[in-house]
Formats: structure tokens, sequence, C-alpha cells
């Protein structure tokens, strides 16, 4: 019997392990992570084809009952305006609770209930925001309160307004009538991309 | 390329014996996919859209300064329930209210044959779309000798041409949020400058209850 002679296949997967690292870093530098939504809404579609600003945004969100909830995306503002919306409403905030509430990208309760808000666990805090939100009612208009506070600090803060797309027009007038009110005049609405029309 | 070839450093009997030394890259491979699979998940990689609005002011102006629009060029939306539109032409007078046919009924349909919206602001703004058209063509053409300034700056000439028609859009209580936006977007399909969002008038809501009733609410009066 003649000796076979054994071959063991080795491939060679440097190669591939090379093109996955660099699959990797280019998907690890391009990736931006959204803050959470306390709320899941669907933006309409529209044709416009400019893209959300990224740096130096408010971002209003309107769920479907018309509650509000507002990001400030730059931390030392969202930082200032807390100062001072605590210091109108007379509340105020021990060091760990100013903590928690940086590490909550979205505001939504209002501002005397804030301090047992943060001192909730982590978990608990996107539920009982999603049963709060801003308030926005003409005797008790916080929302109001911050938009200002937050454009006090930096006037160039732009301002997008985010609203499911089945939301009653009556609740997204209310939030357009505060803006309007504090000649916030000028800001946009988040919309998805729908390809145009031919010809247009 | 995995291999490190170590020599052969016992040389006792005869020939040397060569070691060489893999190292399986294969783990590494499976690890870095899941990797990548779980950054490509969670990566949005469309990222929204904004559409930029400006609302007036609350404030009033002087009448001279308020912008000048030739009612003849006006078109009233107004936007209802179950994505229904109302429209009227111009400005009504007293006694065109009484007349339930001065509304007209139409759909956000964007199918330019029928008698949606499109269609009907298209018809109504004929030249402005043309000369935005052929203003894009040339873009096209030009490429990059047409800045961006330039091109913003003729298509802000074209839309704020006197005779460009001017749209009123008043959504009702019973719209909703997608409704606007739809509204707004048509205002960039057709090329529509001068717009904006008012509320809505006792006036208007009688004329889609008159409409509605066929003409039975003005005949009672």
């Amino acid at each position: 019997m003649a000796k076979i002679k054994k071959h063991s296949i080795f491939i060679d997967m440097t190669a591939m392990s090379d093109v996955t690292v660099l699959l990797l870093t280019f998907f690890m530098l391009t990736s931006t992570f959204l803050p959470q939504e306390p709320v899941r809404v669907t933006a309409p579609a529209s044709v416009m084809e400019i893209k959300v600003p990224e740096y130096n945004v408010m971002n209003i969100l309107v769920d479907l009952q018309g509650k509000i909830f507002l990001n400030i995306d730059r931390p030392e503002v969202r930082m200032e305006a807390l100062e001072k919306m605590s210091e109108e409403y007379g509340v105020t905030l021990n060091d760990r609770q100013k903590k928690v509430f940086m590490e909550q990208p979205f505001i939504g309760v209002p501002m005397n209930r804030l301090p047992a808000f943060l001192d909730l666990p982590l978990r608990e805090q996107d539920e009982a925001m999603r049963q709060h939100g801003i308030p926005s009612d003409s005797i008790n208009n916080q929302f109001i309160g911050w938009i200002q506070k937050a454009r006090e600090i930096d006037n160039e803060m732009k301002i997008t307004l985010k609203a499911d797309q089945s939301t009653p027009y009556p609740l997204i007038e209310s939030v357009m009538k505060d803006l309007v009110k504090i000649k916030a005049n000028r800001y946009s609405l988040v919309t998805v991309l729908k390809g145009a029309p031919e010809g247009f | 390329m995995a291999n490190i070839d170590t020599g052969g450093d016992e040389v006792k009997k005869g020939k040397p014996k060569q070691e060489t030394l893999r190292v399986d890259f294969t783990p590494m491979v499976d690890m870095n996919m899941l990797l990548i699979t779980f950054f490509m998940l969670v990566t949005t990689l469309s990222k929204p859209q904004v559409m930029d609005i400006a609302m007036p002011s609350d404030q009033k102006i002087e009448d001279a300064l308020a912008p000048k629009v030739k009612e003849s060029r006006a078109i009233t939306l107004l936007l209802g329930e179950d994505d229904k539109v109302y429209y009227y032409l111009g400005k009504l007078d007293e006694s065109a209210y009484s007349d339930y046919t001065v509304l007209k009924e139409t759909t956000y349909s964007s199918n330019t044959s029928n008698e949606g919206l499109r269609s009907i602001l298209l018809e109504r703004n004929a030249e402005a779309v043309n000369q935005m058209r052929d203003l894009k063509l040339e873009r096209a053409e030009k490429g990059n000798r047409m800045s961006e300034e330039e091109f913003n700056e003729r298509s802000r000439e074209i839309k704020g041409d006197v005779d460009a028609l001017t749209v009123i859009i008043k959504p009702m209580a019973n719209s909703n949020y997608k409704n606007l936006v739809d509204a707004l977007d048509e205002m960039q399909i057709c090329s529509v400058g001068k717009y904006a969002i008012v509320d809505v008038t006792e006036g208007d809501l009688f004329l889609v209850e008159n409409y509605k009733a066929q003409g039975a609410y003005s005949s009672v009066k």
C-alpha cells in the first residue's frame, strides 16, 4: 500500500481578519448613537433632503397624547438650564441627582417631581417619564421655561420638532403657539425621506 | 503569514527539524464578524431629514410693512378629517359664503393626472414650476459653475414673484400632523414660495359645514 501523504488543509485567516478589523473600525467611527427616546414616534415622510443638524440642537418630542419631552444635546447647556430652572421653581437637587439628570437624555418631568424622579432606579425612569411629560398648560408652562433658559445661554441653538404623524393637529398647534410666544419663529420639523416625484 | 518559523534549533542527528508555529485566526474573524454585525444593527445609517419652517410672529405689523399678496393668486387650503382637503380660491365676499359650491374638496393624492392637491397647485402655479424646472436643468448642465448661492437667489426670485401662487394653509382641529407636513411638502414640490400656516376662522368652519350639508345651512339662514 502506498503511503498516503497527509496534507493538513490550513486556510490562512489573517487576510480575512484584516478585512473584518477594517470594517469594524469603519462602523465604529461612523456610528452615532441616537439618544434613546422615551416614546416611540413615527415621523411623517417628506421630500426634503436637508439633514438634521448635528450639533447645538434642542429636540422637542411630542407623543400621541401631546406630552412633551425635550432633549438638549450640549451637556453644559443642559446643566445650566437645569440650574436656572431649579432656581426659578425652588427645587434643590443634590450632586447625585444632578449626575443622574445628565445621564438621562430627555427631560420630561415637571420640576416639582424632578428630585423624586431622579432618585428612582434608572430602569424605572423611562416608564415614569412616559407618564409625565413637561407641563405646558397656560398656568404652569415649564416647557416655555426650558426653551427660554436654553436660548438665554445660547441664542444660536436650533430647535427641531419631532412628532408622530397621527398626532391630532391641536396638540401640535399648542406647541407651535408656545414657540411663537417666545419668538422662536424658525424651527425645523423632523421628517423621514420619501423620494421626490419625477421631474421636480 | 500567520506562521512563525522557529527554525531547527536542536540539531542533533542528521537533518535539522523544521517546525512552524501557526496561529489560527479563525476565532478572531468570528469575533470580528459578530462585532461588525452588532455595529451594523445599532447604527442609524439614514439620518432623519428636517423641514425648515418659519412661523409668522404673533405681533401686529404695520400695514405698510405687511407683505403684499394678490388676492386673485391666493388659494386657501382647509385641512380636514380623514385626509380630506377643502380649498377655495381668492378672497371670499360676504355673498360667497352662502354658496356652498365655492368650496371644493380634494385629497393629498400625488397623482398628477387626477384632481389631487398636487395637480391643482401645479396647474395654478404653472409658470413658477416651469421656471424652476428650467433653472434646475440649467444647473444640471452647468454643473459646478453655478454656485449654491446663485441657485438659491434665483429660485427665491422665481418663487417670490408677485404673480406667483400664494397658499394659505389652515389646518382644522380634526386634521393631524401628517396632513400638515403633507401640505407643506406639496409647497416644496410645486415650487410655492409664499405660504403660511394660519388659524382657521369661523367663516371657514361655516363653509366646510355648509359644504358637507350641501348648502342646507345657508338656506336656513
